[in-house]
């Protein structure tokens, strides 16, 4: 086995804001191995992605931003919601297609949103999202204000002509924008090398002459220490970046898909869980002495208890059943 | 009253609504210094500044979908397609993203756009550039359509589009930009939604939209003259939502229609007219419907060609003798 890349001393007077993004991590495994659960039991239907080891790149990367600015995010975005702010309650009845989900029930895993909380979906078509969160960082720049939008896609997003057009404008118009790649490695069942010329995804920026940064989408700190480079040069002086986090997702490509098979090893796949992102965190913590024991068990048990009353409360929210004509259009 | 040109009226729209409403911006390719490839939006760069009126790269699903993400945070875009033929491949931030996020986010996000530009056949612009877009757009809950004849009724359309809350298709008659016609000084606009009974007759009901219209008014001009038939001419204006209550009244009056459309004949704008006509006005119809269309084809270059498959006054002329018994 590799030796481990050493890594810098975690500041002991962060521990509050360490413990906070593992908190919420082990919330998000939590709330994705529940929802896998309840998909199998039928549950909760139709495709349902899954976050399982990706934890770290929206963890990391939505601790950066502020309650203002603007998240974009594709069909496998229950744990960006999340961490937005939507409540796992909200959340697992979005999932469950009730009137108490976020989308009323309407959009389902794919389609959340919360506008209150600056979470703009839940897209479902790959790559479409981007030019929507460029149109909003368009918006801002129009109207004189500070926010900024920050959009994920998945890495097979970077093939397509929307990936393209939009950080070509993005760059070209100096938009507020960070576009964050979570290169999971996969487009459902293919390899981003059968894919793209160029795999290197970060490499794509320079067509357009933005900033770029890869970072270890295993490493929640790398992730959040990237993104507030990005969002401050958002901020500060409207320009866009392109940031790539390379992760992986354990699970398969939506509930419907085989975790291993044809397109990857289960050798690979144990492999990659040695980089978990929850507990190469957990253990620079315990090694450090600033996580006991006990802590880490309270945190596990208290995702639990948060995700089995989402669960409840899903089950007990009822289906939206006046609501098939009602947002069709508005007045 | 003035008379204004469908493109001068279109400009009007714009510009009233743009110094109206400050979220009001327009977006395109060369709608800025070339001051619009067809200048509907010529002066509005000068009169509005590079922060409204903002030319883009042909790009045309990277700009749709920028106008859909900044409506879907309370700006009012308004997209210019240089023509509809392009927004084929905007067509899915115009479908999947502006028409249904407002359903699928719960009703939370109302996506206040309007997708515009030219579409209908042309002159001799072959199959790619020379088509019409209707019933495309028109199959789509979530999405408005519109398609003015008159630079009367392109202008208030327009404004009321733009003052809409909901995305708007507005198709413009490539043909129709030079057309003249009476448009008052004084602020004004046209529901969406609602039909125009641009003549009254009492013997056979034309329903048109679009460069249509022209087609019809020659149509029953001759009618009158040479037949002594009384025709009315329903100008749906909008085709969704589509002004049924009008349609049907009309055909109640007349007992006879005849349905003019460029687009094919395969599921178009025609077809879903005369479905509303025999389930709400069976009991009332003397003769079946007739729709009169483009040609089921692809847009022949040549000019013969071309000509044999658009609907002229000859066609409708022939299938109003045929509704009524003339023939």
């Amino acid at each position: 086995m590799a030796q481990p890349i050493p890594v810098e001393p975690l500041d002991p007077d962060r521990v509050n804001f360490y413990i906070g993004l593992l908190r919420r991590m082990l919330l998000l495994r939590r709330f994705e191995e529940r929802a896998g659960e309840a998909y199998a039991q039928g549950r909760i239907g139709g495709f349902c992605h899954l976050y399982i080891g990706q934890e770290a790149v929206a963890t990391g990367a939505i601790a950066a931003l502020r309650e203002d600015d603007y998240v974009f995010a594709s069909y496998r975005e229950h744990a960006h919601a999340l961490l937005r702010g939507t409540g796992p309650r909200a959340v697992m009845a979005e999932l469950f297609g009730r009137v108490d989900g976020c989308s009323k029930g309407k959009g389902g895993s794919m389609h959340l949103f919360d506008v209150k909380n600056r979470f703009m979906g839940g897209h479902g078509i790959v790559g479409s999202h981007l030019p929507l969160a460029a149109g909003a960082a368009f918006a801002i720049k129009y109207r004189g204000d500070d926010q900024v939008v920050i959009c994920f896609f998945g890495e097979a997003a970077v093939n397509i002509g929307a990936f393209h057009e939009t950080l070509n404008m993005a760059a070209l118009w100096e938009l507020p924008v960070v576009f964050l790649c979570e290169n999971n490695r996969y487009g459902m069942g293919t390899a981003l090398e059968r894919a793209a010329a160029v795999y290197d995804v970060y490499r794509r920026a320079c067509s357009y002459d933005m900033a770029e940064e890869t970072v270890d989408g295993m490493d929640v700190l790398e992730v959040h220490a990237a993104t507030e480079r990005a969002v401050a040069r958002a901020r500060q002086y409207r320009l866009p970046t392109l940031i790539e986090a390379r992760t992986y997702r354990y699970m398969g490509h939506s509930m419907a898909d085989p975790i291993h098979g044809h397109y990857r090893t289960k050798e690979e796949l144990e492999e990659q869980k040695l980089k978990d992102p929850i507990e190469q965190l957990s253990q620079r913590l315990i090694d450090q002495g600033l996580l006991p024991d006990s802590m880490r068990a309270i945190l596990t048990q208290a995702a639990e208890d948060e995700v089995q009353d989402a669960l409840t409360f899903a089950d007990e929210s009822p289906d939206p059943t006046d609501q098939l004509y009602t947002d069709v259009y508005r007045d | 009253m003035p008379i204004v040109t469908y493109r001068d009226a279109l400009n009007q729209a714009l510009r009233e609504e743009m110094e109206r409403d400050p979220n009001v911006f327009l977006m395109g390719e060369e709608v800025g210094v070339y001051q619009g490839a067809y200048k509907v939006s010529r002066g509005l760069l000068e009169a509005f500044g590079d922060k409204r009126v903002i030319d883009t790269p042909i790009a045309e699903l990277g700009f749709a979908g920028v106008g859909v993400g900044a409506a879907m945070v309370g700006l009012r875009p308004v997209i210019e397609f240089m023509t509809w033929n392009f927004a084929l491949l905007a067509i899915d931030e115009i479908v999947n993203s502006a028409a249904k996020m407002l359903y699928m986010s719960g009703g939370q996000i109302p996506v206040p756009i309007v997708f515009r530009g030219p579409g209908g056949a042309a002159l001799q612009l072959a199959a790619q550039h020379s088509q019409a877009f209707e019933s495309w757009y028109a199959h789509i809950p979530g999405l408005k359509v519109v398609a003015p004849a008159t630079p009367y009724d392109a202008k208030g359309l327009l404004k009321s589009a733009i003052r809409d809350n909901n995305p708007v298709v507005f198709l413009e008659g490539e043909m129709l930009y030079n057309l003249k016609g009476d448009v008052p000084d004084e602020d004004y606009t046209i529901p969406l939604g609602q039909a125009d009974i641009k003549r009254v007759g009492s013997d056979v009901t034309v329903i048109v939209h679009s460069k249509t219209l022209a087609v019809a008014e020659k149509a029953a001009v001759r009618l009158d003259e040479e037949d002594n038939l009384a025709v009315e001419i329903v100008d749906l204006r909008s085709l969704r939502p589509l002004d049924t209550d009008t349609i049907v009244a009309s055909v109640r009056k007349t007992n006879r229609c005849v349905v003019v459309e460029e687009g094919w004949p395969f599921c178009g704008i025609g077809a879903q007219v005369v479905d509303e006509i025999q389930r709400h006005a069976f009991d009332d119809l003397d003769a079946p419907v007739l729709r009169v269309t483009g040609a089921d084809v692809p847009m022949p270059y040549n000019k013969q060609l071309e000509r044999a498959t658009k609907p002229t006054p000859d066609r409708v002329i022939a299938a109003v003798k045929r509704v009524t018994y003339r023939d």
